[in-house]
């Protein structure tokens, strides 16, 4: 028997009904979780691992270009909380997430979190999402976003993270965060409260916030960090804003992207994973390879120019559907230490983007192209 | 015929004056000096004997300290970059505009056309920007998804929205925002709101092919 054809209408409300009852039964589940959570009180920080912004511990540990292990981690990124009596739709988001993450067979080695997990600062949003990742069942490593840091410059953040600079060694690979989202202060001579400061940082079109850089102390710390290591190091670096120009009215951009560039320029492989554009997005710069990270609250659009050729854009997001364009998604490490980036978009097929693809600068394992492309 | 309306106008200042005079002279005789600014709210305290530039300043000093936000839209374009309206300076040339009204606007026209325009586009701009103004129950204001209005494509419209079930103005979709993933208060279509949305939506557009129906 032909099956009926049916008109994007009726599936589009079918989908969306299936998608909402799971959602439903998701979410309660995810809830009573993170409810029972709660009740324990404990210090975030004894849940987490230690960070070290002291390069002594890593010069030790090797890593090395024969690493024989390939090896998984996932991330999350850019949940924007409000506290949960403001808004809970990006609670139950990031929720949704820790879930994604938890549900992976095997686990990954390590989850790693972005960065914008506030959506302003707040020390009751920071905590609330400290909370909700307490019940990451693989180590959470931690990276910070502008919406996270501009209200108290930092303080409630690394009181609950550590600090935003550090170094790792695992399986062969040499792991940096950084904190990319430093910018000058344009807050001291208008005479702007910490809130008017943070809500100038919040708005991504907003003038008024000067650009995002990575500044020449952590500079100097990446290059002692790197020094004992040889050319042919796996290197996998990680910034909150894309370590090149892309469109600075959004700071989709470091402002000394290139200075940065310079350092890790020697390597013969390196990966930088960065957050903030809350969308796929692809680059390699030399031997840098780039790769963007989903957000769990909201798809950014395409910036209208700058777009690096290697981008193959994901398709327009459902405005219909709160949850589209969002995600989380994992990283394929191989053993030369380039990777597969996979976007686990929800309400999608993932998309990966291949090693193959940005290794071959774009001519293999291309990924499908979109066909409602941004406008 | 021009000597009567010479003397018409001549009785007329002199009447003017005369009235000017009385309420003035009824002003100093009373013991307050209370005034009124010229919006009608503010008052300001002046001496009796206040006159001319100085009375003209302290209303001027009194109004400025009561409108705070005065010079709004040069910070509400600094803050969110605003894409010019189209250059009109061409129409100041040409042999025809002579005898013209129409074809013969001036400099200051052009002035008060971009002033008054622009004006009208960044009260858009603030609303946009603003969870407040939205009246979001959420904290989410339009730019927390369409920085500097990006992927709002009104050049789209009208279009059938297969979510809805049917052919959608720009409007109708700003509507729908509002009531979705804003949580605010729905405006009427001619709200003064509504139109400043709209206006800044197409003024962020500027320079698009109209393309109605493209999905
Ligand atoms: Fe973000
Ligand atoms: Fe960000």
């Amino acid at each position: 028997m032909k099956p009926r054809i049916k008109s994007i209408e009726t599936k589009y409300m079918q989908d969306r009904q299936e998608f909402f009852s799971g959602l439903k039964n998701l979410d309660r589940r995810s809830f009573l979780k993170v409810s029972a959570a709660a009740m324990g009180a404990a210090a975030a920080s004894g849940l987490l691992p230690g960070h070290s912004f002291c390069p002594v511990s890593v010069a030790q540990a090797a890593a090395s270009s024969n690493s024989s292990e390939s090896f998984r981690f996932a991330y999350i990124s850019d949940s924007h909380l409000y506290e949960k009596k403001i808004n809970d739709r990006f609670v139950r988001a990031l929720l949704r997430a820790v879930e994604d993450v938890n549900n992976l067979e095997p686990q990954p080695d390590f989850v790693f979190y972005g960065g914008d997990l506030a959506q302003l600062g707040q020390p009751k949003e920071l905590e609330l999402g400290a909370q909700i990742l307490k019940d990451v069942k693989a180590p959470l490593r931690m990276m910070v976003g502008e919406h996270d840091w501009y209200l108290d410059l930092g303080q409630k953040w690394q009181e609950l993270f550590g600090r935003p600079t550090y170094s790792w060694n695992h399986k062969g690979i040499h792991f940096v965060t950084l904190n990319s989202v430093v910018e000058r202060d344009f807050w001291t001579k208008r005479g702007l409260t910490p809130m008017e400061r943070m809500m100038t940082v919040a708005g991504l079109d907003n003038g008024m916030q000067s650009p995002f850089s990575v500044g020449r102390q952590q500079r100097e710390w990446l290059k002692d960090d790197l020094a004992g290591y040889s050319n042919d190091a796996p290197i996998i670096v990680f910034s909150h804003s894309p370590l090149y120009k892309l469109y600075k009215k959004w700071n989709f951009w470091t402002d000394d992207a290139e200075e940065v560039q310079a350092i890790l320029k020697r390597f013969e492989r390196v990966v930088v994973i960065h957050g903030h554009t809350h969308q796929i997005l692809t680059n390699r710069i030399g031997n840098i390879h780039f790769h963007g990270l989903l957000s769990t609250a909201w798809p950014w659009p395409y910036a209208p120019e700058g777009m690096p050729e290697l981008t193959v854009e994901m398709n327009r997001p459902d405005p219909f559907n709160t949850n589209d364009g969002c995600g989380d998604g994992q990283v394929h490490v191989h053993p030369d230490g380039l990777v597969d980036k996979i976007y686990s978009l929800w309400n999608r097929k993932p998309i990966t983007v291949a090693r193959d693809y940005t290794a071959s600068w774009g001519t293999q394992s291309i990924p499908l192209k979109p066909n409602r492309p941004s406008y | 015929m021009q000597n009567t309306s010479t003397f018409a106008n001549f009785k007329f200042i002199l009447l003017s004056a005369a009235c000017l005079s009385v309420i003035i002279m009824i002003a100093a005789c009373r013991q307050e000096n209370q005034l009124t600014t010229c919006d009608g709210e503010g008052k300001v305290q002046v001496a009796k004997d206040t006159t001319g530039q100085a009375l003209a300043d302290a209303l001027m000093d009194q109004w400025t300290r009561d409108h705070p936000d005065r010079d709004w839209t040069t910070e509400e374009k600094q803050r969110h970059e605003l894409k010019p309206p189209a250059d009109n300076s061409s129409l100041l040339t040409g042999g025809q505009a002579e005898g013209n009204t129409y074809g013969q606007p001036t400099e200051r026209d052009l002035l008060t056309w971009t002033r008054e325009t622009e004006k009208f586009v960044l009260e858009g701009s603030r609303i946009f920007h603003s969870a407040d103004l939205l009246k979001s129950t959420v904290s989410v204001s339009c730019d927390m998804c369409h920085p500097h209005g990006a992927n709002t494509h009104p050049e789209t419209y009208p279009k059938f929205q297969t979510q809805l079930g049917r052919v959608l103005l720009l409007r109708d979709m700003i509507n729908w925002c509002i009531d979705n993933p804003v949580r605010g208060e729905r405006l009427e279509p001619d709200d003064r709101r509504m139109r400043a949305m709209e206006a800044y939506i197409m003024a962020q557009r500027s320079g698009t092919k109209m393309n109605y129906g493209k999905h």
